[in-house]
């Protein structure tokens, strides 16, 4: 990643919406910054205020209260001319692709150039090299209605870089899609990140598309920012319970809870079910063998989730321990001691869905 | 077959040509309905993109200007045509020197109708995506632009057809225009067909007007099938 420079900063940001005579906090006192070559990911139930606050970035919200800097730019400050510029330097993909029905995919990415001083060769070019990125030059002349949802967000994203952004946000652009399309948009937006250095704001409700390429997190609730942190942190060490929850949700530990606790495989009021969290080499040292070996502990193991996150392991595990209360004492000191997150789970608030 | 006309349509050979025939009124018919469908064409798309881009969910957003330009638009839709026709007259004096004949129904018949045009302009680009307005907001394009190259292309069949359907209802007003002197197509079924009772006239003429709105609504339809994808 490159070094650590501002290139979107939020300020205390709130906005409210009056709606039916009430006024509705949509966004709430929220601070956050991004830096140059981020992927930065917000996550939230809908309704959260996600789109909201992206929207304050380049003041398609305007916010009620906050400072907005862009590139070092007080957005808030801008004539409404120098709005339009800055804003070419963000670009914006969305869930419904909104692409320009009446226009070709040529049409569409050539869209935004209307304004370039590009000569009509350069603009030909540029256009011709933007489908080439998406992988999309063979539907040129097609119209938005004959391609499929993945090629239509592909249209929408060779829009969004026409006028060569720093910054792209991407508005739940993977929701409309299904699971395959969508790991190959996120993978397209990860290589622009990587190849083009571009710094991408992704929101989304979905942890997995969060987990494949961001590398910062932000966890929105109710127009509050409720916890934030590298992509590591959040997913090793979540401290909110609506964090926890995304990450089950992407680790599938929830429906596997629900599936323990339904088989009665243990009482309901065991003490000896304990989830592991842990993160880099740890993984690597046979765990459950030295568990046996040190303290003549069986762990079975009932659950497991490895993954590789920006290079580095992170796992979740859930073990069944039998033994004597006090080595199974001593063994949850050994495992604290490893630097592995240890965690009683009671099964009794385990909610079957 | 020209026996076969006399004996059926006695009265539609002897009014044909002639100062009162149909010759003139078809060409009266087509005067007004075409010069006041430029002008209310015009006026109309004014006042509709200005009621849709200065309404709260507009890209231009003007609550006082908006206020008063949707009452003024409901106001004058409002008044029945004929009120309209009587009440302007004056106005119409000054604009085009006469109240009577082709000329002087013009411009009750844009009054009449810009209004009307304009809030089916704006029922139509309303129909425009908000989200595709929106991803050209956020790619910095100005208000104007937005206008021109989202709403009006994007909504171009909507709006063709709206028009189509505008231009047949300016039609059955220039029939009445027609039946308080502007002459026409309107004219010549009620004071020829219908007051001296020649019933040939008054059929004709009712054929002559419906062909002239199929026209338009084949035209219209054949657009608009042309324009989308």
């Amino acid at each position: 990643m490159a070094k650590a420079s501002p290139i979107i900063e939020l300020k205390n940001i709130g906005v409210q919406f009056s709606q039916k005579e009430q006024l509705i906090d949509a966004v709430k006192d929220v601070s956050l910054t991004v830096n140059k070559g981020d992927v930065y990911g917000i996550i939230g139930y809908s309704g959260a205020g996600k789109s909201t606050l992206v929207r304050v970035i380049n003041l398609l919200q305007r916010p009620t209260v906050g400072a907005v800097t862009v590139n070092h730019k007080q957005m808030l400050k801008l004539t409404p001319k120098q709005l339009r510029d800055e804003r070419k330097n963000i670009g914006m993909i969305f869930q419904h692709f909104n692409l320009l029905n009446s226009r070709t995919v040529y049409g569409n990415v050539d869209f935004p150039l209307m304004d370039s001083q590009l000569s009509a060769a350069q603009r030909q070019q540029k256009v011709n090299k933007l489908l080439d990125l998406v992988g999309l030059s063979d539907k040129a002349q097609n119209y938005p209605s004959q391609l499929s949802g993945g090629q239509k967000q592909r249209v929408a994203i060779a829009r969004a870089l026409a006028n060569d952004p720093e910054i792209l946000i991407s508005d739940e652009a993977t929701s409309a899609l299904d699971p395959e399309t969508t790991t190959e948009i996120l993978n397209l937006l990860g290589y622009l990140n990587q190849s083009l250095g571009i710094t991408i704001v992704i929101i989304t409700h979905e942890m997995d598309a969060i987990k494949q390429i961001c590398n910062r997190v932000a966890v929105m609730d109710q127009g509050k920012l409720i916890e934030e942190g590298s992509l590591l942190k959040i997913f090793g060490h979540p401290q909110q319970a609506l964090t926890q929850k995304f990450v089950d949700s992407s680790t599938q530990l929830g429906p596997a809870l629900q599936e323990i606790k339904k088989s009665h495989i243990l009482p309901e009021n065991s003490k000896h079910l304990i989830e592991l969290n842990f993160l880099g080499d740890v993984t690597e040292e046979p765990m459950v063998v030295e568990l046996y070996k040190r303290f003549k502990v069986e762990a079975n193991i009932l659950f497991s989730n490895i993954e590789q996150l920006q290079g580095t392991t992170v796992g979740i595990m859930l073990l069944a321990l039998s033994g004597q209360d006090e080595d199974i004492q001593a063994a949850l000191q050994y495992l604290n001691h490893l630097q592995v997150n240890v965690k009683q789970v009671n099964l009794a608030q385990i909610e079957v869905g | 077959m020209e026996h076969l006309i006399q004996q059926w349509l006695p009265n539609v050979v002897t009014n044909w040509s002639g100062d009162n025939g149909f010759e003139i009124a078809i060409y009266q018919t087509l005067y007004m309905t075409f010069v006041s469908a430029a002008f209310a064409g015009i006026l109309g798309l004014i006042l509709g993109i200005a009621l849709l881009v200065t309404d709260s969910k507009g890209i231009l957003p003007h609550k006082k200007f908006y206020y008063v330009l949707d009452k003024l638009v409901n106001l004058f839709r409002s008044i029945p045509f004929v009120v309209l026709l009587a009440v302007i007259g004056p106005f119409t004096k000054l604009i085009v020197g006469q109240t009577i004949g082709p000329t002087g129904a013009l411009v009750p018949l844009i009054l009449g109708t810009a209004p009307f045009f304009a809030r089916q302009v704006q029922l139509a680009l309303v129909e425009v995506d908000p989200g595709v307005v929106e991803a050209a907001q956020a790619m910095g394009l100005s208000p104007w632009k937005i206008i021109v190259h989202v709403y009006l292309k994007e909504g171009l069949p909507e709006l063709i057809r709206s028009a189509t359907l505008t231009l047949i209802s300016l039609i059955g007003l220039t029939a009445m225009a027609g039946a308080v002197g502007g002459g026409g197509l309107g004219n010549m079924a009620i004071a020829v067909g219908y007051q001296r009772f020649e019933n040939d006239v008054t059929i004709v003429s009712m054929i002559l007007i419906l062909i002239l709105v199929f026209i338009v609504q084949g035209i219209g339809d054949f657009v608009v099938k042309k324009l989308q994808h």
